[in-house]
């Protein structure tokens, strides 16, 4: 235990580290890296969708699953709210229905994997397939754009008397909640049973099937959310929204420590891991490396955090010349 | 029939029928049921637009049809062995990318060379995928999450010091010729995709890796223990998963001669979804190549109804996702009724 502990504070040391090193490049790279507008607008906001779904990913994936339709319930709550706002509704019901449409839509998954015991990998990309889809038929190749600048200001505004964006305020409440939720709350030690062992925390009396079904709900409304402010930020809804978001929001929380298995990781990892992104999607963005081009660099980021701890492990296994322990045989 | 005699009957054939005849069962009743879907789309479809029914058509569904099928194939043997492939998307694209391109560039080469190029250059990319999963230890759905974005960026970047597309008059016609060919009145893009279902199906079901791939997949620790090489068998099942994406790259940049860098963007939604349909255990270890094949000629009669229908195309995506949905689920219930049934004969034996 004491060693596994020493390992989790070592790679959250890697990942200062890694940021540092990070901001360094970028301030070499681009004289524009270090600039205020940088730091307090463009830096914090191109990430803020990412960084609010990895939240309860994290706790998903620390209770041995994984939602892989997170970006696909962005897209559907997006363009849900854009037509509601088209046909003439109020800004307060379009932003309801959209965070409803998250809570189905995460109930929807959470049912599929807790009544039906089905494999939450295979059932989200389903459902990745199913909600991107349906925010097609919602609203085709059209896009809402004519938002009002009271719900634009929600991605593009400060709150009056600072330079903090509204969204960074939410980040900040929702990262305070889930910490006390995940670290200090009893549910909190609850997903890391679950995790470790699906069979043993059932049998110490905790309810996993509804504590998943919560975790899923809670994905679905986040992610919602999430769309809401990607469709201030961009004053666009479009059902091609975050399209692949998905991958970024694993990343981010593998690359934060978390194991992939279930049972182990932390959100102090995880939110490093967000600056990290956010730092290496700015540099990019400030040397005018494309969308699609950008994501070669997180795709590598997500197979390495992975790869590069196993490899560690193989290789300090071939130096001291000793069998891999029975119990670590799940960590691989 | 009285119910005595019903049951009587029914136990005597539950003293016969063997375990791994019921399995067997429960794949022909599959299949069987995949058959019934089939036509009952072609019934329905059939009834409200009967130039549908036409030999035409049907050629149609089976030409695009084809190269879904191609890539499902390679996918079976990865989900077979309790894995998953991503990346077969991009992998496709990668390939059509780069033998479209070279044929433009070498329009004088030689056919066999630009179709081997294609192969090799898929084999190469699912070799990737392979090692990072059965030596990195990285579980399948990330590696190949991983390399999904990767790959596509890859093509990108080619394409950005390249050329952004490559037109149908820019590369020679018998590259093209390779999916408008006909040979005895049956175009060769279908062929290829038969030979290729036939080779895979008889691997599969004769030959000694054939069916370590699906021990590996029903019991890993089993197959283990009898002395079953797994991490090679998923590398190969890897690789032979980039190589028929690599053949499959191939043929889409000969049936759709345009090609730029976001082809076969998504695909992979399509090919999970045939090889569910298909009957293949996404938990690995059971499904045959006769049921991926009839998932993806479902899938692709659905669509082609769909569109005949004149039903927005905007549908097909949520349809692939709820073909997913639903065959898992349907999976569940069946794997259920079979436990259920084997331990009912326990108890009574």
């Amino acid at each position: 235990m004491k060693r596994l502990k020493s390992l989790l504070v070592s790679w959250e040391a890697l990942l200062v580290l890694l940021l540092l090193i990070g901001v360094v490049i970028g301030s070499v790279l681009s004289p524009f890296f270090l600039s205020s507008f940088n730091l307090e607008y463009a830096l914090p906001s191109n990430t803020m969708e990412i960084a609010i779904m990895a939240l309860p990913m994290t706790l998903i994936i620390i209770s041995g699953e994984i939602d892989l339709s997170v970006a696909s319930v962005l897209g559907l709550a997006s363009v849900v709210l854009g037509l509601l706002w088209e046909t003439g509704h109020s800004m307060w019901l379009a932003i309801g229905v959209a965070l409803l449409v998250g809570l189905v839509a995460g109930c929807l998954n959470g049912l599929l994997v807790t009544k039906l015991s089905l494999p939450s990998l295979v059932i989200t990309i389903g459902t990745l397939a199913l909600y991107r889809g349906l925010a097609y038929v919602v609203l085709g190749d059209q896009a809402v754009s004519n938002f009002p600048t009271s719900f634009t200001n929600l991605g593009f505004g400060t709150i009056p008397g600072t330079e903090i964006p509204w969204s960074g305020l939410i980040f900040a409440i929702l990262v305070v909640i889930f910490v006390v939720v995940l670290h200090v709350s009893r549910l909190g030690r609850q997903l890391y049973a679950m995790g470790n062992n699906k069979e043993a925390a059932r049998f110490s009396g905790i309810n996993v099937s509804r504590v998943k079904l919560m975790l899923f709900i809670l994905s679905g409304v986040i992610a919602a959310l999430a769309g809401i402010i990607f469709t201030a930020r961009f004053s666009s809804a479009r059902p091609d929204n975050a399209l692949g978001f998905e991958l970024y929001v694993v990343t981010v929380v593998l690359l934060g420590g978390v194991n992939i298995f279930g049972g182990r990781g932390s959100l102090l990892g995880v939110v490093l891991a967000i600056f990290i992104v956010a730092v290496l999607q700015s540099v990019m963005g400030l040397l005018n490396i494309s969308g699609d081009i950008q994501s070669l660099a997180i795709g590598l980021l997500l197979i390495l955090s992975v790869l590069g701890p196993n490899l560690a492990r193989r290789i300090q296994v071939v130096i001291t010349r000793r069998p891999l322990a029975a119990g670590s045989s799940k960590q691989v | 029939m009285t119910t005595t005699s019903q049951e009587v009957e029914r136990t005597k054939q539950r003293g016969q029928v063997s375990q791994a005849h019921l399995f067997r069962l429960v794949n022909r009743v599959r299949e069987l049921g995949l058959l019934i879907v089939l036509l009952l789309i072609i019934l329905i479809v059939g009834i409200q637009a009967p130039r549908f029914l036409s030999i035409d058509n049907f050629e149609q569904i089976l030409l695009s049809v084809a190269i879904l099928a191609i890539v499902a194939l390679g996918e079976t043997l990865v989900v077979l062995t309790r894995n998953v492939d991503l990346s077969v998307g991009s992998m496709v694209g990668v390939t059509a990318f780069v033998t479209a391109y070279f044929f433009k560039q070498l329009p004088q080469s030689n056919l066999l060379l630009g179709i081997l190029l294609g192969c090799a250059l898929g084999l190469v990319l699912g070799m990737v995928n392979g090692l990072i999963v059965s030596f990195g230890r990285v579980p399948a759905i990330v590696a190949t999450l991983g390399t999904l974005y990767v790959y596509r960026a890859l093509v990108f970047i080619v394409a950005a010091h390249t050329t952004l597309q490559v037109n149908a008059s820019d590369v020679p016609a018998s590259y093209l010729a390779l999916a408008t060919t006909q040979i005895f009145g049956i175009p060769a893009l279908i062929l290829i995709a038969a030979i290729i279902a036939i080779i895979v199906g008889y691997f599969l079901h004769a030959s000694q890796s054939g069916r370590q791939l699906y021990a590996v997949g029903s019991n890993p620790e089993a197959a283990n223990i009898i002395g079953i090489r797994r991490d090679r068998l998923v590398f190969a099942a890897f690789a032979a998963s980039g190589l028929l994406c690599g053949l499959a790259g191939v043929l889409w940049g000969a049936r759709f001669a345009t090609v730029d860098a976001t082809d076969a963007t998504g695909l992979e939604l399509q090919v999970i979804a045939a090889v569910v349909v298909g009957g293949v255990n996404i938990f690995g270890g059971s499904g045959t190549i006769l049921g991926v094949v009839l998932g993806a000629i479902v899938l692709g009669t659905l669509q082609n109804g769909l569109n005949i229908l004149n039903i927005s195309q905007f549908w097909l995506q949520a349809m692939y996702g709820a073909a997913i949905i639903g065959a898992v689920v349907l999976d569940a219930f069946i794997t259920r009724w079979v436990q259920r049934t084997i331990l009912s004969r326990r108890k009574k034996a």
